[in-house]
């Protein structure tokens, strides 16, 4: 779901035009319906059970841990929610509408924390912080304490430090929306307030906030939904939240349906924040027709406000990004190439590449035959079909891994065909959650392919799957592979569903890095988080490039 | 594919009673025309009147939702069946020319010839980029070209598979003055020595008259007149047809005794009944300005239009427009005695929708 916004917003989402000959259910249409039955099915299964008569284990559920769960992800959002509004806000504040030294540069660099996934970033600090980590062993060596006795320090493996962790990573969310939202406000706007007698900061108070508004809500939901999704970091920190309750009840007490039950209320919070979202992004448009991006009034700092500036922008990007990324190198590196690679390290590398890339191939093809679909005859039906097949975007991945295990269950059932447990139920899986992803980027490209363009191939004796081969997919073809590239990172990424659905004694990165970390072994966790890293790195690096591109005005 | 009974089904394309509507709106209501073989028909009218929706429908790009398509006597369209555009053998021009942008001028042009054997292709690619005047970029890109080579390149590539129709859609809008007069020119001969019927479509009267040797002036999804255009032009049916050729002037009028009175003269009425309420328009070239002490009619201004001078004048308490071909610019104040043409002035009822 991270990237799905990426896409909508750097590439200009255009509306398929009603263009295709006025054709009968086709082929297209057919082949539509079934990928979206196919792809919704898991998350219709989930959100079934939420009228599903609640069984004993439920009662006792409901009686014991539900109350924490509820409680925990409530504050994981409040905690998060606060911390990245107002960090991602106040840094895209300032280095949109300030210059000070550096700021250019922050401007691109600020998104680098979106490589991290949140459990990374968890792992690190556990050991960076911890009892025997180098910061407290280096202040009892500083001051002499001798033991935990002998000082207060935060316990990093907590609530609190959940929402830290994942603070630092999902800010660039708003970061960037917000930004966006600066950008596109009109000059004028602000400069009308300015000469009305309004300081910089009421302007940006009561000017520039209210009309980003809706900008922030959107980047805050995106950012609330990856919170719902993590499960590394709370399951790490010991944070009961319905993911790790989803997780403990399908694997440790052995009860799909309840695992389903519990998915089915998890559901319903990230329905909540795709309501706000949507709604975030259907007001925030109206804005974005009125100016282009324009040269901006920046404010230039010098001084200590400058230096004020530059240590609020630098933090996010040194605690979220720099300082774990170098623990991990370093850690990589004590550990010793030897050990990294004696082990199935190579192995762990091909796992995580084959599927990510058999998903991210699987995502686009899918994606490719929807978004035709729906442009040869942009009906209801195929509509809704694209809608369907869209659900998943939101849903964390245990849900889906539940939902998908529960309906592939029914398939072994009924057609006596057992998939669970295999690789192609795991892909299955990615689809089901990845799929509205390659979806966006491949729509908003198809669009680039003119109604005309479309109409001439057919003219020319082309019939649609003609068209599509030789007309649309060579012009789309880099959307195609920016669309790719985006589910494989996230499949790289991705743990939880992997974690309940991969297929016995099989690891990937990010389940190695994972069960590393939960026996203690940090260290050894550190090389494979650092490829998760280092693959994360590639798309967050283009998106980086654009927004240097997008920056409006050029020199200064 | 059924065959049409020969006494209905002329060669060329037929459109035969053709309806078609978006969700609710109607946008082509009854339209039957014919572009027999080797003729160039446009259809004219001004813009949201249905005669892109018409092009698309005999393209095969939209299906009509009543009414049928034959193409050389075979049903494409009608009687519950529609054949896909790439199966209907038409070409069509569009307005934004639609060359492939990942394809070369040549790989362009050859798109349609994917059943003929290389040599062959190869040949004829190069066989219609000379008629177009373009094989000197054979090997260049589309971005690279200038609008008017794009308009040539993507015509070479619409007659190359041989149509057995032409559907041009506004060929001409996107290239300025200039240029448009001369692509035009340029077209119409590479369409008349191919030989294949067309039919454009234009909001131009003007480049309707220089290319069609017919004309369907089209209003509210109807065909209001179809005809040659001089037809059109000297023998306008209703009001809306004459003013969408040039500028009239409209006078309100009574008929009396079979005729209606103006400053300069009666013109016939026949058809019309005694006292019944009329319009008059006279075409602003009609009327034939001598200088005359004596006259009726008080120049009010004059201007040169380049060709034409443009006198406005007042006569009988009437605000005229005067066109005098080349220099005439009577001063302000100047009496004219004023001649009708009557081929230049006609009458209508007068009826509240007709203006």
């Amino acid at each position: 779901m991270a990237d799905l916004d990426l896409a909508e917003t750097f590439h200009d989402p255009v509306a398929p035009m009603p263009t295709a000959p006025a054709r009968r259910f086709s082929g297209w249409s057919a082949a539509s319906l079934v990928i979206a039955g196919l792809v919704g099915a898991p998350v219709l299964v989930v959100a079934g059970h939420l009228f599903a008569p609640s069984g004993e284990v439920w009662s006792h559920l409901a009686a014991t841990v539900l109350a924490d769960y509820i409680v925990n992800s409530l504050w994981l959002m409040v905690g998060v929610g606060a911390g990245v509004t107002f960090g991602g806000v106040g840094v895209a504040w300032l280095v949109t509408m300030c210059r000070f030294p550096g700021s250019r540069m922050l401007e691109w660099a600020l998104l680098l924390p979106m490589a991290m996934p949140a459990y990374v970033v968890a792992y690190t600090y556990t050991g960076l912080l911890d009892y025997a980590g180098p910061v407290q062993s280096g202040l009892r060596a500083l001051f002499g304490w001798s033991s935990a006795r002998d000082y207060w320090f935060p316990e990093v493996r907590s609530l609190g430090g959940a929402i830290w962790v994942m603070t630092m990573v999902l800010y660039p969310y708003v970061y960037m929306l917000a930004r966006a939202a600066f950008l596109e406000q009109s000059v004028c706007v602000l400069e009308a307030s300015r000469t009305l007698g309004r300081s910089p900061w009421r302007a940006f108070r009561e000017v520039a906030l209210p009309l980003a508004r809706p900008a922030i809500a959107a980047g805050v939901a995106l950012a609330l939904m990856e919170t719902l999704n993590d499960f590394g970091t709370v399951h790490y920190f010991a944070v009961d939240t319905f993911t790790t309750g989803i997780y403990r009840t399908w694997l440790g007490l052995g009860q799909p349906a309840v695992a389903a039950q519990l998915g089915a209320v998890l559901m319903v919070f990230v329905l909540g924040l795709v309501l706000v979202e949507r709604m975030s992004r259907g007001a925030g448009r109206t804005h974005h027709t009125t100016s282009r991006w324009r040269t901006l009034p920046r404010f230039r700092l010098t001084g200590p406000r400058a230096l004020a500036a530059q240590v609020f922008c630098c933090a996010p990007l040194l605690l979220g990004f720099l300082v774990p990324a170098a623990t991990l190198a370093i850690w990589s590196w004590e550990v010793g190439a030897d050990q990294l690679f004696a082990a199935d390290f190579a192995g762990l590398v091909a796992n995580s590449f084959i599927l990510a890339a058999v998903a991210a191939g699987a995502a686009v093809l899918v994606a490719v035959v929807l978004g035709y679909a729906q442009r040869l005859d942009p009906s209801g039906l195929n509509l809704g079909a694209v809608r369907l097949a869209s659900l998943g975007y939101a849903v964390p991945g245990s849900v889906i891994a539940v939902g998908t295990l529960v309906a592939l269950g029914f398939v072994n059932k009924v057609v006596g065909v057992m998939l669970i447990g295999s690789v192609a139920a795991l892909v299955y899986a990615y689809l089901v959650r990845f799929l509205a992803v390659s979806f966006n980027a491949v729509e908003a490209s198809l669009g680039k392919v003119t109604a005309s363009i479309e109409a001439a191939s057919r003219t020319l004796g082309k019939g649609p799957f003609a068209t599509l081969w030789r007309v649309h997919v060579p012009i789309i073809r880099g959307s195609l592979l920016s669309a790719a590239l985006l589910v494989f990172v996230d499949v790289m990424k991705e743990l939880p569903a992997t974690l309940i659905m991969r297929p016995f004694n099989f690891d990937t990165l990010a389940v190695r890095a994972f069960s590393l970390a939960s026996d203690e072994r940090l260290a050894d966790a550190a090389a494979p988080a650092l490829a998760i890293v280092l693959v994360g790195l590639v798309p967050v690096i283009g998106l980086s490039r654009a927004i240097a591109r997008s920056r409006p005005g050029g020199g200064e | 594919m059924t065959e049409a009974p020969a006494e209905t089904c002329p060669a060329g394309l037929y459109l035969d009673a053709i309806s078609h509507s978006y969700g609710a709106r109607p946008v082509v209501q009854g339209v039957t025309l014919a572009v027999p073989p080797g003729q160039l028909v446009c259809l004219l009218g001004p813009s949201g009147c249905g005669k892109t929706t018409t092009l698309r429908i005999a393209a095969g790009l939209e299906r009509p939702s009543r009414g049928r398509v034959l193409l050389n006597c075979q049903t494409v369209s009608g009687d519950g069946l529609h054949l896909p555009p790439e199966a209907r053998n038409v070409g069509f021009l569009f307005q934004d020319y639609a060359l492939f942008p990942h394809l070369n001028v040549a790989a362009n042009v050859a798109f349609g010839l994917d059943k003929m054997a290389r040599a062959d292709r190869a040949q004829r690619v190069v066989e219609m980029l000379r008629q177009v005047g373009m094989e000197a970029y054979a090997e260049a890109w589309p971005h690279q070209l200038s609008g008017g080579q794009q308009q040539r390149v993507a015509l070479a590539r619409a007659l190359a598979p041989r149509p057995r129709l032409m559907l041009l859609d506004e060929p001409f809008s996107g290239l300025d003055k200039r240029l448009r007069d001369q692509v035009r020119d340029e077209t119409l001969h590479v369409l008349k020595s191919s030989g294949v019927s067309t039919l454009m479509v234009t909001h131009d009267p003007e480049e309707a008259m220089f290319m069609a040797d017919s004309i369907a002036l089209m209003k509210d999804g109807r065909v209001v007149q179809m005809g040659s255009p001089e037809e059109l032009y000297l023998n306008p049916e209703t009001p809306f047809v004459a003013s969408f050729f040039g500028e009239v002037n409209l006078i309100p009028v009574t008929v009396r005794n079979g005729s209606v009175d103006t400053p300069f003269g009666p013109v016939a009425a026949p058809d019309l009944g005694e006292g019944a309420p009329a319009e008059l328009l006279i075409r602003p070239e009609g009327l034939t300005l001598v200088p005359d002490s004596a006259g009726i009619a008080e120049v009010l201004a004059s201007r040169m239009l380049g060709r034409v001078s443009l006198i406005h004048l007042m006569a009988g308490g009437l605000h005229l427009h005067a066109r005098v071909p080349g220099h005439f610019m009577p001063a302000e104040g100047t009496r004219l005695t004023v001649r009708l043409d009557l081929s230049q002035a006609h009458v209508y009822a007068a009826e509240p929708g007709n203006s």
